[in-house]
């Protein structure tokens, strides 16, 4: 498990291209035009049991917001220092986030499932907005989310 | 300093402050009509019972939430799909929409960023940092204007952009005080500036793993009642390890969704209190009177940050440049300003013209600027000094008496020290008299006693400048104008004549009123306003400096009448007491605010002798609400120069004027004003101690015998004329 981490940590970061056994991928969100403020987005990994593994990357700066992405709050416990260096702006109604990573090959094939938790001001919050495995096979196929996201894709 | 401190962050941030505050007003309006519109909960409806109730009509409930002012929204997902509405908890059905109101979302991000992110929070944060420095600033001035925190509301006097500007500030500034401290939190809690623990508990790391308990059955939500209830999130449904989340007023905990046992529970932290404390103190959410109250007050920035561009304009407008100024080691005259407003500047600009027109080296600073070692030729000092408040320095005049007091040696050149004040307040020109004592007793020799103007009278200076250039040797005429105002012609109607066998030929002038202009009308210039009390300028022929006379009639009455007395050599009325009906004078109103009997039903106690009786008899004929009025009134002989007498008795008979004391000066028993008053001690004692006011109007003598005599009248009751004038409940107009 710590092993892993360390991987993420390393490939995510995006300092480091060419790693061996790691690919980017692109992580592309689609919001709905839900009529508000902008998202907060927190983009994370899940095991094969359904453990936390690693952030991907967290639109929205302000961290007192962050307790309203209510399950990854919980799988980290809100620890800021889970996304140093991933962190961008939130996303506005109507707006795609695009984000290029690399990651790591264990991680596709091998039970790890990708999660969207999402935050609106004023609005209702959205915890596992998105959820959906990670395989070879369903790169580049959109997946719908349940509330704030129209649609996401990743494609490698 | 305090005065910079309130100017320059004003100014700055005017336009800023004024889109915060209207934001903030409007903003204010949200949690009120949303408290009066939302279905409210029945007294000790459990959380258990509403949830049950929603979950009837919602099977796919999610969460449960109840908004500060008691509304209740719920969301859930029904064939895949999120819906989301407001709740009447009796009935557990949707009433109306959850969506955000656009608006309310528009007007938050024009109030906190300016829709500019993190670069416009900063200067809304700043805004409202200036607004709180203001706040304070401007409370200290009001306090050392008035004298006192004490006399925080005592009554206002000056032109009417200040006197709005201090009325609107005294009352709002408590919350807009409160508003900008508890933004400047909100601010440095979202720039993560405070260090506030939260107090989310630890997952439960073991669950039940059964689903499917009763709500009604967990004993948590049965004892929680709605009024308490934030937040209820119901378990993922399929995931037999997620758990319910509670959110009270108290804290956050889990129960399992197999059995209902509570599986944690973390109160609130001291931070988070505090922190929801303020937040609702300043968005009104949960104290939604507050919040109207708040917004109401924050509408009055705007009109502050209007009237405060006013002051500071007229004031600036109203100092002079002074042209040829002399360095200080070279000039034969030293003159030193101490001004407030800027008016003494403009007397002082006028002597030192005339100083130099007649030969002299003149050296004109602030009082502030006073450094005798450098006055290396100087021959004389002269000071003009303002007063501020009850006796204090002037702007320009700041530590100008600590210095001359830390002095080692006083400078050989002798000293002259004129003040400026208004006689209608209490310690008429305190400060210059404190600046003359000190010197004198500091032994600094005075080459022309102390001497002081009266509210800006070019006469008052135009004397002194005589008296000035006759210890110079040269001839010496101040003709200062403060400010040149625009005559309109005035034609007379009418003349009662008086006195004349008394050799004090005096007349009841009345002038018809003067065409009045559309802008007069709209800004209440020229004739478009006056009243009573108010005064009339003069502008005699053959001179540039009008006379005062105290207006007796209103705008209203359709007439501009005033009372004039023939002065042994006077120019002005000479001319005015020759008018005969049909000819013309050049004139204007002069609005003088301290001197008016006010609104409402207060009685009153007017005091004046000879042609004093003007603008009293102008409020007489005004007073069409039957206001009590007690008229002492001074004559010297009622067959010669007893003025309004035939008007006096009529409104006496229709109730304009309550009662009349005549005292008669030229009789084998002479009897003056103040005697006449202290005959009626104790009727006017009791009038006084029911809040009555006291105006006197008429000679400077006379006026000074009607302050001992209220002295000894009042004193019996613990008050002073001092005390009363300090209040606005005593004031004069003398001459």
């Amino acid at each position: 498990m710590k092993s892993l981490l360390a991987t993420l940590a390393l490939t995510t970061a995006l300092t480091l291209p060419g790693i061996a056994m790691a690919r980017p991928v692109t992580l592309t969100t689609m919001l709905n035009n839900y009529g508000g403020d902008g998202a907060y987005l927190a983009l994370y990994v899940t095991d094969a049991s359904g453990a936390y593994a690693g952030s991907l990357w967290m639109a929205g700066s302000k961290s007192k917001y962050y307790k309203h992405l209510t399950d990854w709050d919980r799988a980290t416990s809100g620890n800021t220092a889970e996304i140093d260096g991933i962190t961008g702006a939130s996303v506005g109604s109507g707006r795609t986030l695009e984000v290029t990573i690399d990651l790591s090959d264990a991680l596709f094939d091998a039970g790890y499932t990708l999660h969207i938790d999402a935050a609106v001001e004023d609005m209702r919050d959205s915890p596992n907005e998105v959820s959906v495995p990670l395989t070879t096979d369903g790169a580049g196929t959109p997946v719908t989310g349940r509330r704030y996201v129209s649609d996401f894709t990743y494609d490698m | 300093m305090i005065r910079a401190l309130h100017r320059w962050p004003g100014l700055l941030a005017a336009a800023l402050l004024i889109i915060l505050t209207l934001s903030g007003a409007a903003l204010s309006i949200f949690p009120a009509a949303e408290r009066l519109a939302a279905p409210q909960a029945e007294t000790g409806l459990s959380v258990a019972t509403l949830a049950t109730r929603i979950q009837t009509t919602y099977p796919g409930v999610e969460q449960i939430r109840r908004s500060p002012s008691g509304q209740i929204t719920a969301y859930w997902f029904a064939d895949g799909t999120p819906g989301a509405a407001v709740i009447d908890p009796v009935t557990g059905e949707g009433v109306g929409p959850a969506d955000p109101n656009p608006v309310e979302r528009w007007l938050t991000n024009l109030h906190r960023s300016l829709f500019l992110g993190d670069g416009g929070r900063i200067a809304m944060a700043l805004s409202a940092a200036a607004m709180l420095i203001l706040a304070v600033s401007g409370s200290a001035l009001v306090a050392h204007r008035a004298g006192g925190w004490r006399r925080w509301f005592a009554p206002l006097r000056g032109p009417l952009s200040g006197r709005l500007h201090v009325e609107i500030a005294r009352v709002a500034v408590v919350g807009l005080a409160l508003s900008s401290m508890t933004a400047l939190w909100m601010s440095a809690s979202t720039f993560e500036l405070l260090p506030i623990a939260t107090s989310a508990p630890a997952f439960p790391s073991a669950v039940s793993g059964d689903t499917g308990v009763a709500i009604t059955s967990i004993d948590l939500l049965g004892q929680t009642p709605v009024a308490e209830l934030r937040d209820l999130n119901f378990p993922y449904s399929g995931d037999a390890t997620d758990v319910f989340t509670l959110k009270t007023d108290h804290g956050t905990g889990y129960l399992d969704q197999g059995t209902g046992a509570a599986l944690g529970w973390t109160d609130l932290t001291a931070g988070e209190r505090v922190s929801e404390t303020i937040y609702m103190l300043h968005t009104g959410q949960g104290a939604a009177f507050l919040g109207i109250i708040l917004g109401l007050m924050a509408l009055g920035v705007p009109v502050l940050g209007v009237t405060g561009t006013l002051v500071w304009l007229v004031a600036r407008r109203s100092r002079p440049r002074i042209i040829g100024n002399q360095p200080a080691a070279k000039a034969e005259t030293i003159l030193l300003v101490g001004s407030e407003g800027g008016s003494t500047w403009g007397f002082a600009a006028t002597l030192q013209q005339a100083l130099s027109a007649a030969g002299q080296t003149v050296h004109v600073a602030p009082m502030s600027g006073f450094g005798p070692l450098r006055y290396a030729k100087a021959q004389r000092v002269l000071i003009l000094a303002a007063t501020y408040g009850d006796g204090d320095a002037p702007e320009t005049a700041k530590a100008f008496l600590d210095r001359l007091k830390t002095l080692g040696t006083v400078p050989s050149a002798p000293l002259a020290v004129l003040g400026f004040g208004d006689r209608s307040y209490p310690n008429y020109c305190g400060y210059a008299q404190r600046v003359a004592a000190e010197a004198e007793s500091r032994g600094w020799e005075v080459f022309l006693p102390f001497d002081t103007i009266d509210r800006q009278s070019p006469q008052d200076f135009a004397r002194w400048g005589r008296l000035l250039g006759q210890v110079l040797g040269i001839d010496l005429e101040l003709t200062h104008q403060p400010v040149q105002p625009a005559t309109q012609t005035l034609t007379l109607v009418s003349r009662r004549d008086y006195g004349a066998q008394m050799q004090a030929p005096t007349a009841i002038l009345r002038f018809a009123l003067p065409r009045v202009a559309l802008w007069q009308k709209l800004t209440g210039r020229g004739f478009a306003r006056f009243e009573a009390g108010d005064l009339l300028g003069i502008v005699p022929i053959g001179s540039e400096i009008p006379r005062l006379y105290s207006l007796a009639s209103d705008q209203r009455d359709g007439f501009v009448e005033i009372v004039v007395k023939r002065q042994p050599s006077g120019l002005c009325s000479a001319q005015l007491t020759q008018l005969a009906p049909g000819d013309t004078a050049k004139g204007y109103v002069r609005h003088n605010p301290g001197f008016k009997p006010g609104k409402g039903r207060v009685p009153l106690i007017l005091i004046g002798a000879g042609t004093g009786i003007g603008p009293l008899a102008g409020f007489i004929r005004g007073n069409k609400r039957h206001k009590p009025i007690h008229l002492f009134f001074g004559m010297r002989n009622p067959k010669h120069d007893y003025l309004y007498g035939q008007d006096l008795s009529n409104w006496q008979a229709e109730g304009r004027l309550t009662r009349l004391d005549m005292a008669v000066s030229r009789t084998a028993n002479p009897n003056y004003v103040q005697d006449a008053l202290r005959a009626e001690g104790a009727e006017v004692a009791r009038l006084i101690r029911d809040g009555a006011r006291v105006m006197v109007c008429g000679g400077r003598d006379m006026a000074a015998g009607v302050a001992d005599a209220l002295a000894d009248i009042l004193k019996p009751d613990g008050m002073t004329p001092v005390a009363l004038k300090a209040e606005g409940r005593y004031v004069e107009d003398v001459y």
